[in-house]
């Protein structure tokens, strides 16, 4: 009886030592059930069992179970910002993640909202970049403010400065996370940035664009450059959305 | 009878947690306040008392940990995460080149592999002030920055070609008993990317300035360590996604407090 039950606890603290890393481990390749030619040389056509396409000779790959119609429309590129699963709040307090702000062009620029220096030549960048977009590209573009003060930039603080500054409506939006979500973010976009003292921050000056399927297409360093590259870049990335 | 049973389960919780908690692979650094060089422009941080792995990751088990994770597997990492450079030393994903060794720091990994790495461990990459808090250790002493000897020998690895292919272990433990902090690899920290170095150390352009706000960006002005200068100014030139033949990593991990 007492072996019986210190076997069940062994099993049960060897599960859980199991399980502490479960995060991500679900997409296992060994799910799959079906493969794929990556070339699709025979169109939809799927194997049952590893190998080489026979036409092109390439190795097949497996296909997901379950969600295979799904990832072809859904399909997200190995380059793109909505491979980060981070969520964040915006200036009214909604939960979103960067995938969901897919089919638009985004422009984005780190800031903090306390910041007295570069900050507010950065927003006047960004203004200038969004009024001189025509109409109709504004209609697919969002302009993106994340601050890099997540501590201080409270969505409500994030609402008062969208508000003094007359962004609170479309294209603009402002967005917050944790420290580790916002270090990883400015990883992505190469913005470099180290508190300095309790309000202030330096940080590179950096706005990117990115094409309706989250790559990066655009970057634009510096402050009261030439904003006409951007602009170029930002019309043919709208253009180019299907 | 039954209360022998329940003690034997009380131990057992309580060494499954102990091994949880704190793992035999780290060690206990006590923080303090210091003085880094060339951090936040030659301030006072305080870095809290932390584990910190005894040793670089390995390859051995950087493979285990993407047999778990097929996301991390060299033909599947992302590129936005790590650049085409990835486990370049690998031949596939689970066999390494010909002379690669399962023992030495595994290297070639970007800082988002690094992170997740951690992350599954439920531990977390140091911030760069814990690892140079560490790292300016020597094998006597906490502080061993104005030694000589300290400052000679890392500057004469800096020159020594190849050492990511030696193996874990081989330099002397430092006071706190972490290895290879120095000889071996560079290493990723979690905030490397808050460096700021000024425009005139990394671009070839006058009065740069424009490129970041603020004014605490790095100005080389004493080049008394410079070693450390070299390692500051290495991270201001990185991107996250880069996987760089001679920089590896390892874990970290706050103290649970009770």
């Amino acid at each position: 009886m007492i072996m019986k039950k210190t076997l069940f606890i062994l099993c049960s603290i060897i599960f859980i030592g199991f399980t502490a890393c479960k995060n991500d481990s679900s997409k296992s390749s060994e799910n799959a059930i079906a493969y794929y030619c990556p070339m699709e040389c025979e169109g939809d056509k799927t194997y049952d069992e590893p190998g080489s396409c026979p036409v092109c000779k390439m190795d097949l790959i497996p296909v997901e179970t379950g969600d295979k119609s799904e990832r072809r429309s859904d399909e997200i590129s190995d380059l793109s910002i909505f491979n980060l699963k981070s969520t964040w709040t915006n200036q009214n307090g909604e939960d979103l993640q960067f995938e969901d702000l897919k089919g638009d062009v985004l422009v984005t620029v780190m800031i903090y909202t306390s910041c007295k220096a570069a900050c507010p030549r950065l927003v006047a960048d960004m203004r200038n970049i969004e009024e001189r977009l025509s109409k109709s590209t504004k209609e697919n573009v969002k302009m993106i403010l994340v601050s890099i003060d997540p501590n201080v930039d409270t969505p409500e603080r994030l609402k008062a400065f969208a508000e003094e500054n007359f962004m609170d409506k479309h294209p603009w939006l402002f967005l917050r996370s944790s420290e580790d979500n916002t270090r990883e973010f400015a990883a992505v976009v190469a913005v470099n940035y180290m508190k300095i003292s309790p309000i202030d921050f330096s940080h590179s000056n950096i706005i990117t664009v990115f094409n309706d399927q989250g790559e990066m297409v655009f970057q634009q360093e510096g402050l009261g450059v030439n904003s006409d590259a951007t602009i170029e870049n930002i019309e043919k990335a709208v253009a180019s959305i299907k | 009878m039954r209360t022998k049973f329940f003690r034997l389960s009380f131990v057992l919780i309580f060494v499954h947690m102990f091994s949880f908690g704190q793992s035999e692979d780290m060690v206990r650094i006590n923080g303090a306040r210091y003085i880094p060089l060339y951090g936040r422009d030659s301030t006072v941080v305080e870095v809290k008392d932390f584990d910190l792995d005894k040793y670089p990751v390995t390859n051995e088990q950087y493979m285990e940990f993407v047999r778990k994770f097929p996301e991390w597997q060299k033909s599947n990492a992302k590129k936005i995460f790590a650049d085409g450079m990835y486990l370049r030393n690998w031949k596939n994903n689970f066999e390494l080149n010909d002379g690669a060794d399962l023992k030495s720091p595994v290297t070639y990994v970007s800082w988002f592999a690094a992170k997740a790495y951690c992350d599954c461990q439920g531990k977390r990459l140091p911030t760069m002030d814990e690892w140079e808090y560490a790292a300016m250790a020597d094998e006597t002493t906490k502080d061993a920055r104005i030694k000589k000897s300290y400052n000679e020998k890392i500057l004469s690895w800096y020159e020594a070609p190849r050492s990511n292919e030696n193996q874990i272990g081989q330099n002397p433990k430092n006071y706190w008993g972490v290895y290879d902090l120095h000889g071996l690899v560079w290493e990723w920290t979690s905030d490397f990317n808050s460096v700021l170095l000024s425009g005139e150390s990394r671009k070839d352009k006058d009065g740069d300035n424009n490129l970041f706000c603020g004014s605490a960006s790095l100005g080389a002005t004493d080049l008394m360590n410079y070693a450390a200068f070299m390692r500051y100014a290495f991270r201001g030139s990185i991107k996250a996604n880069f996987a760089i033949k001679n920089l590896g990593f390892r874990c970290a991990k706050d103290i649970e407090t009770p």
